[in-house]
């Protein structure tokens, strides 16, 4: 055991103080340590993404960072989507198009997808494809997540046209 | 899958970072750990201690400079990626990085940490080797340059001793007008290449190539340029027979066997990437005009 350092996390804009030994990976700090285990881990090396979160809005995998490096970030993750009025846009979309199974990498396909479309709102549907094959769905469901994904894209695209 | 304990050491300058290093045993460098930490979390390496460079502003930034572009050792990829001054000058770099990873790594990953992790599939070092880049490496007696050409000594073996560092890479810059391309051969896009090719090109006035760099990657131990290509192009117009020749001459590279594919696959695999770069190269060096 290495010595133990205080840390805060700003999470979905609350602070959690914690305290944690250098090596706790981001993903186990915040499942574990600040009770928010909607972010799931899966693989631990990097290549599924089920544990994505937004760290100051940029999509990055959460088994790849330490908690102790995200001390002074703003981190974001699923439990952060939804608020008082309701699911997220992207939540009700992949409720709508069956963009999940079994659930268990809709928590990191959501956090990429939000990330994605805030900062690239008018994102092509090739860029889009890419984007998504970064992280892994082993029901299969990348069609759906795609047409979830692409109707939230669709849908904002048409309610800033009306605005104008 | 959890990562070995170790000490966290966050230092905020060069010169601080390269101190713990030459007094710490069995001391590992941080950067954007995208290819480090799965090796921790798998355990392939146990440092005692982990210097982590995040916090040395110093380290990061591009700088376009008249004849080169300075680039910071922990320049964010994506950051990298998004430059638009260096894509102007340099467009081979955003184009390779689209291959490096998936758009989550590359907000972490840093150009330096994967010179310096130097798997022989990834995408930087081949664009460093194409591009002739010069590699700034700074320890306890202070900064020396070389040569990417001279960086690589073998298999993910960097020419850096235990207590120097990666700080920086320049990459000098072409012509305007010049011409690039990249090809990648992986199973799935963001996947390590089997094979890679990164090309650039000058045509003279006359349409003629009057500079060419040809890199291979992903097919021996380390990226290579293929000088048997290169002097097939030079001096030639950019027929479909003097690019097939120089494809061919980079099916000559060192090949690697291993659990995916046969190296006679993979230098297979190079001429076809060489020549689809090449075409690009070709284009966009003919579209933009000398």
């Amino acid at each position: 055991m290495t010595p133990r350092i205080d840390i805060t996390l700003n999470v979905n804009g609350s602070d959690h103080d914690i305290r944690v030994e250098p090596r706790r990976t981001l993903a186990d700090a915040l499942r574990q340590d600040c009770g928010l285990t909607g972010t799931n881990v899966g693989c631990e090396h990097g290549v599924c993404g089920a544990c994505t979160v937004l760290l100051d809005g940029e999509p990055v995998r959460s088994c790849l960072m330490f908690a102790v490096q995200a001390q002074g970030r703003r981190l974001r993750t699923v439990e952060g989507l939804a608020n008082a009025e309701g699911l997220h846009p992207l939540q009700q979309a992949f409720t709508d198009h069956h963009a999940l199974q079994c659930g268990y990498c809709t928590p990191g396909f959501l956090m990429l997808a939000a990330g994605t479309l805030e900062r690239h709102p008018d994102i092509d549907d090739e860029s889009l494809r890419e984007v998504l094959s970064s992280n892994l769905c082993r029901c299969t469901g990348y069609q759906n997540i795609l047409r979830a994904v692409r109707a939230v894209r669709d849908s904002r695209r048409l309610a800033r046209e009306d605005a104008r | 899958m959890k990562p070995p304990p170790f000490r966290y050491h966050d230092p905020d300058s060069v010169e601080e970072a390269i101190g713990l290093l030459g007094r710490l045993e069995n001391a590992r460098l941080l950067a954007g750990g995208q290819s480090l930490m799965p090796m921790l979390n798998m355990r392939f390496v146990l440092p005692d201690h982990l210097i982590d460079l995040a916090r040395v502003e110093a380290l990061r930034g591009v700088r376009l400079e008249a004849d080169r572009a300075r680039i910071g050792a922990m320049t964010v990829q994506r950051d990298l990626e998004r430059d638009a001054a260096l894509a102007e000058r340099l467009p081979l770099v955003a184009e390779a990085l689209r291959w490096v990873g998936h758009r989550q790594t590359r907000n972490r990953g840093t150009l330096g940490g994967s010179l310096c992790h130097l798997d022989p599939a990834a995408e930087l070092p081949a664009v460093c080797a194409v591009l002739d880049a010069v590699v700034r490496v700074r320890g306890p007696g202070g900064e020396r340059q070389l040569a990417f050409a001279d960086f690589p000594l073998g298999y993910m073996t960097p020419a850096i001793e235990p207590d120097e560092m990666l700080v920086g890479v320049e990459l000098p810059l072409w012509p305007r007008g010049h011409g690039h391309g990249f090809a990648e051969f992986a199973r799935r896009h963001g996947d390590y290449a089997i094979a890679l090719a990164a090309v650039q090109l000058a045509l003279d006035a006359s349409g003629r190539i009057a500079r060419a760099a040809v890199a291979i990657g992903g097919v021996g131990p380390a990226p290579v340029r293929v000088q048997a290509a290169e002097r097939a192009l030079l001096g030639e117009a950019p027929t479909d027979a003097v690019l097939a020749a120089a494809a061919a001459a980079c099916r000559e590279v060192e090949a690697m066997d291993d659990v995916q594919v046969p190296g006679t696959y993979r230098r297979q695999l190079a001429g076809v990437m060489a020549r689809r770069a090449l075409a690009d190269a070709v284009a966009r060096a003919s579209a933009q005009g000398t």
